[in-house]
């Protein structure tokens, strides 16, 4: 087999942080390649540093038997190389053609040649079997599509190599399989593929060969043919890791209980018609893929916005007052979806933080000065309860770590013994043992008869946590079911929304 | 070769970035000193012999440096949560204005300490008042309180000349254009036995200690810096942005205004449209030598105020033009922009 992509020795380290340790890995000519690993592994600075955004300290990158330089996306395109982000770079007011035209024609041409790139476009389209409409507005496309729009992209820029960042991150499971097929056909048409992913069963499903990445470095080779799930697991995450496991219990009282809410943003509709209930003891999960709606399920419950219509009870109380204040008041604590932009300030010490949410309560304030010398005690008792580590009062929250500052504010909202906990993505972007620790705190609130919301993407978090699940799909809510009947299919298709049929059949 | 967030600002960073920027913007206006036929050593001799080499430059350096405590404390307190109040210069106006016409005749037989009391309140609430409207506009609709604050300064300039040529024009000024002064027995007593510096230096240092402890200490302050380093988590957590951002305004706002009235009643007695000499502006580039901390703004007051009266004193002594203090100032501004940038970010290779 051709080898396509050869990198060679490749270290680049951020600060203190090395984020790739002389990392080598060769790509063949019509192999997909996964590159597996956790959250920080350096998984996605290595896609960076071929792709150009950065430049690595030392190292070689060969794309077909070309050195780069390094540090130039455009080279990296010349080259051959395309790339997929995450996160799609795809301007939303333009057409599909037009985004695939943008960088691809010089700045000081008189007309730009639509007739002829459309045309590419279509042919490509149709060599790859990618089927797209050129004149559709990125807008009102599905994410499905838009992906599909970002791989004609590069295809369209000549891209002989094709990297993915986590494609299946923004799609449903039978979507995903879809696009690993798609990819697979591709293959055949001489295509070279990298994807990064760190979900195994895709992997082992989809690649041929996968690297593992720890820490910065490729801890091994494996060919998925000659690998399990199992071993893949052990070496990815170095050791084994159990996450904790929950136990039967019996449930209390009614805590929450939402009927028939829908919440509006400027004149769209983002929770359309919701209900459910939580009851003390009780973990509800909410499933689903990212951007149905569970940004505005978990603002709702944290008491930023309220709702156009519909009653929310608290412990069987209307609940009147929907300000952040009167959440924490009537005992819900809250974890954020985003924690750098909403649960921690990071230019505040930790004791700051610590007591940002309750300034006005007389253990820390009085007569409007703080208390100090009690908010520093707080803190420390806080770092210490939920093992905070590198971190003293003074330390500025910005300096954490995503897992530290995780249990920094994981610690805040059950220090105060809440009777709620609403959890958006507690655990998103941290590594396994951060993960194995959250899931400790929540399983411990909720033996203690917390009732708990749980918003999260990653089906085995909330198959894991929840007693009961429900998928939230273009806002909507499905009927709960109990996690003892929830088994991949049931939940593939309730996250796909279609749940209306299942209970008939 | 590239820029890396600093993990930790040590102190002695933090106090030696400001002075690395002074320096900064001497050399580089040691140049158009040389340009102007004068050794610039000799020329920052003067300015330093100008602004304290007696008693008399040490007096005026600090009169100088009264307002300018005041106004470097506005921008100070705004800009900590980001509420960019460049309307120093029309807030010290419309305090001053306000100052001049309570202090006239209006609270006469009341006992002194009261009617002053009243006096510098009704102008820091006319300067809150001012700041008040910009900050509503942009809590309200979003409107930009760069563009808003400044336009107010032109407008409120026109406006004090309309009212010192009309209603509260002096009648016994001989026709000069000033405005009706604050009775004599409401003027601040003098500091230090004949020469200008006057009580309101006093309250200048006092509104630094007060604005000091209120960031520090008080619930506030907490809540105002939280706004401004991160406005969607200080939301998340319960704090009502607009309100806190209302608060600031108002005593950015009154201290600005309190900095017009300490200037009439302490050493004009009354107002004219070149009573201050860019006091709202000098205090932004006040404030951001002082990193926006209010101790530090005592210093960098006094340091603005020095290379003003001592940059006339040089003018005098070589014939540099008295200029060059507001291209030393202006540079300042500019180095302090690049030291704070450089005290929260290294060059890594």
């Amino acid at each position: 087999m051709d080898t396509v992509l050869e990198i060679n020795k490749i270290s680049k380290r951020f600060g203190s942080l090395v984020a790739n340790d002389s990392v080598s890995l060769k790509l063949g000519k019509g192999e997909i390649l996964a590159l597996l690993g956790e959250n920080g592994a350096g998984k996605t600075t290595l896609m960076n540093i071929i792709y150009g955004h950065y430049t690595a300290d030392s190292g070689k990158i060969n794309v077909l038997g070309k050195n780069l330089s390094g540090g130039k996306p455009r080279e990296a395109i010349e080259a051959g190389i395309g790339m997929v982000h995450q996160h799609f770079s795809l301007a939303g007011n333009l057409t599909v053609l037009e985004n695939v035209m943008i960088g691809s024609e010089s700045l000081f041409k008189r007309s730009s040649d639509k007739q002829f790139a459309k045309d590419k476009l279509l042919s490509i389209s149709e060599k790859f079997g990618l089927p797209v409409s050129p004149g559709a507005l990125i807008s009102s496309l599905s994410v499905g599509e838009r992906q599909r729009v970002e791989i004609l992209k590069a295809l369209y820029r000549n891209a002989k190599i094709l990297i993915l960042d986590e494609p299946t991150a923004v799609l449903a499971r039978p979507e995903a399989e879809k696009l690993f097929k798609t990819l697979r056909e591709m293959t055949k048409e001489g295509l070279s593929l990298v994807f990064i992913s760190h979900k195994l069963h895709e992997v082992m499903s989809a690649a041929d060969r996968v690297t593992v990445l720890r820490g910065g470095k490729v801890v091994a080779e494996r060919e998925t043919k000659k690998t399990s799930k199992e071993e893949l697991a052990e070496l990815m995450v170095g050791h084994q890791v159990n996450r904790p496991i929950r136990k039967a219990q019996s449930i209390g009282k009614k805590v929450i209980e939402a009927s028939n809410i829908t919440v509006k943003h400027k004149n769209q509709i983002q929770l359309d018609n919701i209900s459910f209930s939580i009851n003390e003891g009780e973990i509800l999960g909410i499933v689903g893929i990212s951007g149905n709606g569970q940004a505005a399920l978990g603002r709702l419950v944290s008491g930023i916005g309220e709702p156009a219509s519909g009653k929310l009870t608290f412990f069987e109380a209307k609940m009147n007052g929907f300000t952040p204040r009167d959440c924490i008041n009537s005992g819900i604590g809250r974890i954020p979806e985003d924690r750098n932009t909403e649960g921690i300030i990071g230019e505040l010490n930790i004791w700051e933080n610590a007591i940002i949410e309750r300034l006005h309560e007389p253990s820390f304030s009085k007569g409007g000065f703080i208390r100090k010398k009690s908010a520093r005690a707080f803190a420390n008792d806080l770092i210490k309860k939920f093992d905070v580590r590198g971190a003293t009062s003074e330390t500025q929250a910005r300096l954490l770590s995503g897992g530290n500052m995780q249990k920094l504010v994981l610690g805040r909202a059950l220090s105060v013994s809440p009777k709620l906990i609403v959890a958006n993505q507690p655990t998103r972007g941290l590594d396994e043992g951060a993960i194995a620790a959250v899931h400790k705190e929540l399983l411990k609130a909720r033996s203690e008869g917390v009732a708990i919301l749980l918003i999260s993407e990653e089906l085995e978090e909330a198959v894991g946590l929840a007693d009961r699940l429900q998928a939230i799909v273009k806002g909507k809510l499905s009927e709960p079911i109990t996690a003892e009947n929830a088994d991949a299919t049931r939940l593939g298709l309730m996250m796909a929304g279609v749940w209306d049929t299942i209970d008939e059949t | 070769m590239r820029l890396e967030r600093r993990a930790y600002v040590s102190t002695k960073l933090v106090i030696v970035a400001p002075i690395l920027a002074i320096l900064a913007s001497l050399s580089l206006s040691g140049i158009l000193i040389i340009l102007a036929g004068v050794n610039p050593f000799i020329a920052y001799f003067e300015i330093v012999k100008g602004a304290f080499g007696s008693k008399l430059a040490i007096t005026e350096t600090l009169t100088r440096a009264s307002p300018l405590i005041l106004t470097g404390l506005a921008a100070a307190v705004a800009f900590r949560a980001r509420l960019w109040n460049i309307g120093g210069e029309g807030q010290f106006y419309i305090g001053a204005l306000v100052a001049a016409a309570v202090g006239n005749n209006l609270l006469l037989g009341l006992p002194v300490i009261i009617s002053m009391t009243l006096i510098m309140l009704s102008a820091m609430i006319a300067g809150a008042v001012l700041l008040a409207g910009p900050a509503l506009l942009r809590l309200r609709f979003g409107i930009d309180e760069v563009v808003t604050t400044l336009l107010l300064n032109f407008i409120i300039i026109l406006f004090v000349g309309l009212m010192i040529e009309g209603p509260l024009k002096d009648p016994f000024a001989f026709g000069w254009p000033q405005s009706v002064p604050v009775d004599r027995s409401l003027r601040f007593a003098d500091l230090v036995p004949s020469s200008r510096l006057h009580n309101g230096f006093l309250i200048s240092i006092f509104a630094a200690f007060s604005i000091w402890i209120v960031v520090t200490r008080t619930v506030f302050g907490l809540k105002a810096r939280a706004t401004g380093f991160t406005p969607q988590a200080a939301a998340f957590s319960g704090i009502s942005l607009s309100k806190t951002i209302m608060g600031v305004a108002l005593i950015s706002g009154a201290l600005a205004g309190l900095a017009g009235a300490i200037e009439v009643m302490g050493v004009t007695g009354y107002v004219t449209t070149t009573l201050s000499p860019g006091f709202g502006y000098a205090g932004i580039v006040v404030a951001m030598l002082a990193a926006l901390h209010p101790g530090g703004v005592i210093a960098s007051a006094i340091f603005i105020a020095s290379i003003f009266v001592g940059a006339d004193a040089m003018s005098r002594a070589t014939g540099v033009p008295s200029f060059i203090a507001d291209v030393i100032m202006s540079l300042s501004l500019l180095t302090m922009l690049i030291a704070i940038f450089f005290t929260n970010y290294r060059i890594r290779r």
